[in-house]
């Protein structure tokens, strides 16, 4: 019975990626967000043989290493603890990059399946699901992630628990308008026609559909990520066991980097944070151009002119 | 009559949303680890000291229904009870009580997050327009480098900058928002004063707001640039500018509407961390700093407050789209 839904009219999933990442490759966009962002990996996976020193080693800072400016022994000068600030650069892109991969994740994952259990099956757990979505949508984030890490306590899996908690929204909303138009495509219909569970069904045609989507929103979600977790480590809620680049912006923002003038233990940081998110915006700007253009506006993405009217 | 049927929809639904931020906001903060119950167990508090303060918060009630006496004598109802007399209970790092001291920061976050957000409105709704109309041009491809960038930017990194640009190159001061022990000698003088104290954290949220509604301005024209009824205005012989200003703006503003109730929750997290930046005494201010003096009374008021005005504006955002777009269908 299944042996027939393997009909050329069903998209094969591997052609549809492959395809997807030809496209990719085209786009310059794409591949600057793509090559930006491997630095960055680079930067977090070798952080022990590149980093100079050892940000977790405990120092005793002397007078004349507080806020010492760049020299050769210290490239980016040292912090307030008289810690060196390229070593502490670079083990930070650590945290942004799991608290990033992992929070959206979880994140994609949840909203996939709510948008897509809500929308293929409709009826009356769709409506209760997507009102649930609906409820948490207009919950302003950054103040219930406050909240959530003030009571669990700052440590990273309570703030990548707290960012997922209540992201995963928008992806459910997305994939649920894409799930709805999908299931009463052709070859959806076929397939329940001639049998086909609605597990199968799910499985084999609706979640190949949606893949691409959840891959350029996972971009998007990641960037939204980091700089939620930034800017919560930047209020004092990081997990206070790691270096990160929004703690290390926090330590030199309230202890008198400012009047110093100790530029290089602000800079770095922040930029750092812009570097990557940049990387993830650029890499899902490319992506959901790849996916769908007109699929949606998202809200910070233009969209190309469906078709010319000037010359 | 389906007009009605979905304004009353979405007042309802509005309501069910605040009702379930107000039943977590009272689950967070009392079942989480960490809850105000824990906070005031002073060693140093005698044990007599320690259950009259547990009675004078009323934790030595059951938390949801009270099932010796009265059912609605618990922690549960009583919350509810003292929300609907305005009552957000006492702060404890100001020994006042948190309404007062939030009503006092209200003011100060509307100002800055209400001008803000209508600079980033003219000046987005603009740049966006001469984007979509120059399409393909070096100064399109500007604005939209221009918006990926700035949504990039961390808010508060933004701010540090501009804080530094502002204090050392401009002469502006550093936080607050009077010079303090001011005496003004007439109202233009403190106008003036404010002015200065606004301008940086003011500038800080118009960047980070600037980029969306420059694209979404910009993608939204060029979609109404490809409509039918644009091509009919054009066969009609009308000049570009009046195929822009009486046929095309006015429908492309229509998605800006839903971006500004979209943008609240951004809004909210940027006066969270410009106010930080800042020391502007705001209500994001008032939630940074009630997390770092464990000050639980006044970081749950603060989010209420937050959350409750969020899902109010949204509300209006719809009912206000729903009233211009005549397609909007009841769903």
């Amino acid at each position: 019975m299944t042996t027939a839904i393997s009909h050329p009219a069903t998209v094969p999933t591997r052609g549809s990626i492959a395809d997807f990442v030809r496209q990719l490759r085209r786009s310059w966009i794409g591949m600057v967000g793509l090559c930006m962002l491997l630095v960055m990996i680079i930067l977090a996976v070798f952080a022990p043989w590149i980093a100079p020193y050892d940000p977790y080693q405990p120092v005793r800072a002397r007078i004349d290493t507080i806020y010492a400016p760049p020299s050769a022994e210290h490239l980016l000068g040292t912090d307030d603890g008289g810690k060196d600030v390229l070593s502490q650069f670079i083990y930070g892109a650590r945290v942004s990059l799991i608290v990033g991969f992992v929070a959206s994740l979880i994140t994609v994952t949840v909203g996939g399946l709510v948008g897509m259990l809500a929308g293929y099956y409709g009826g009356r757990i769709g409506t209760i699901l997507m009102r649930i979505t609906d409820i948490f949508l207009v919950i302003p984030d950054l103040p219930l992630y406050v909240v959530l890490v003030a009571l669990l306590g700052p440590s990273i899996w309570n703030i990548i628990l707290a960012i997922s908690l209540i992201s995963w929204t928008t992806t459910a909303r997305l994939i649920f308008a894409q799930v709805i138009s999908v299931k009463e495509r052709l070859f959806v219909l076929r397939a329940r026609a001639i049998g086909a569970s609605d597990g199968h069904i799910i499985r084999r045609h609706v979640f190949p559909q949606v893949l691409p989507i959840l891959l350029a929103q996972n971009a998007l979600v990641i960037s939204v990520v980091i700089l939620s977790e930034a800017g919560l480590a930047f209020l004092g809620l990081g997990d206070p066991t790691l270096v990160s680049w929004g703690a290390m912006l926090n330590f030199a923002f309230g202890r008198g980097a400012i009047s110093i003038g100790a530029w290089w233990a602000l800079l770095p940081p922040g930029l750092g944070i812009v570097w990557l998110v940049l990387a993830w915006t650029l890499l899902g700007y490319a992506l959901e151009e790849i996916v769908n253009p007109r699929l949606r506006t998202h809200h910070l993405m233009p969209q190309r002119q469906p078709h010319s009217t000037r010359a | 009559m389906q007009r009605t049927d979905y304004f009353i929809r979405r007042v309802f639904w509005a309501c069910v949303t605040i009702l379930v931020v107000l039943t977590l906001n009272f689950f967070l903060f009392r079942v989480l680890p960490g809850d105000p119950a824990k906070s005031i167990r002073d060693p140093r508090l005698t044990r007599e000291a320690q259950e009259a303060i547990r009675v004078r918060f009323g934790l030595d009630k059951p938390l949801l229904i009270n099932t010796a006496g009265n059912p609605f004598d618990s922690q549960f109802f009583l919350y509810y009870g003292s929300l609907l007399q305005g009552d957000l209970g006492i702060s404890f790092n100001y020994s006042r009580p948190v309404a007062d001291l939030l009503r006092e920061r209200l003011s100060n976050t509307v100002l800055l997050v209400l001008v803000g957000e209508i600079l980033a409105i003219v000046i987005g709704i603009l740049f966006g327009l001469i984007s979509a109309w120059r399409r393909g041009t070096g100064l399109d491809v500007g604005v939209v480098l221009i918006g990926l960038f700035t949504w990039a930017l961390p808010t508060f990194f933004l701010g540090i900058v501009l804080l530094i640009v502002g204090s050392s190159y401009l002469g502006l001061p550093v936080g607050g928002i009077r010079t303090p022990g001011a005496n003004y000698a007439s109202f233009w003088d403190e106008v003036v004063d404010v002015g200065r104290h606004m301008m940086m954290p003011t500038l800080t949220l118009t960047i980070i707001l600037l980029g969306q509604f420059m694209l979404i301005m910009r993608s939204s024209l060029l979609e109404v640039l490809g409509e039918d009824y644009i091509l009919t205005a054009r066969a009609k012989g009308l000049s570009d500018t009046q195929v822009l200003r009486d046929h095309a703006i006015q429908n492309a503003m229509l998605p800006v509407i839903t971006l500004i109730a979209l943008t609240l929750g951004f809004t909210v997290a940027g006066s969270i961390l410009i106010e930080s930046v800042f020391s502007w005494p705001g209500l994001g201010s008032a939630i940074a700093e009630a997390v770092n003096r464990r000050d639980y009374p006044m970081l749950q008021g603060a989010f209420l407050l937050f959350a409750v005005s969020v899902v109010i504006a949204n509300m209006i955002a719809d009912l206000m789209y729903a009233m211009l777009d005549p397609r909007v269908k009841p769903t």
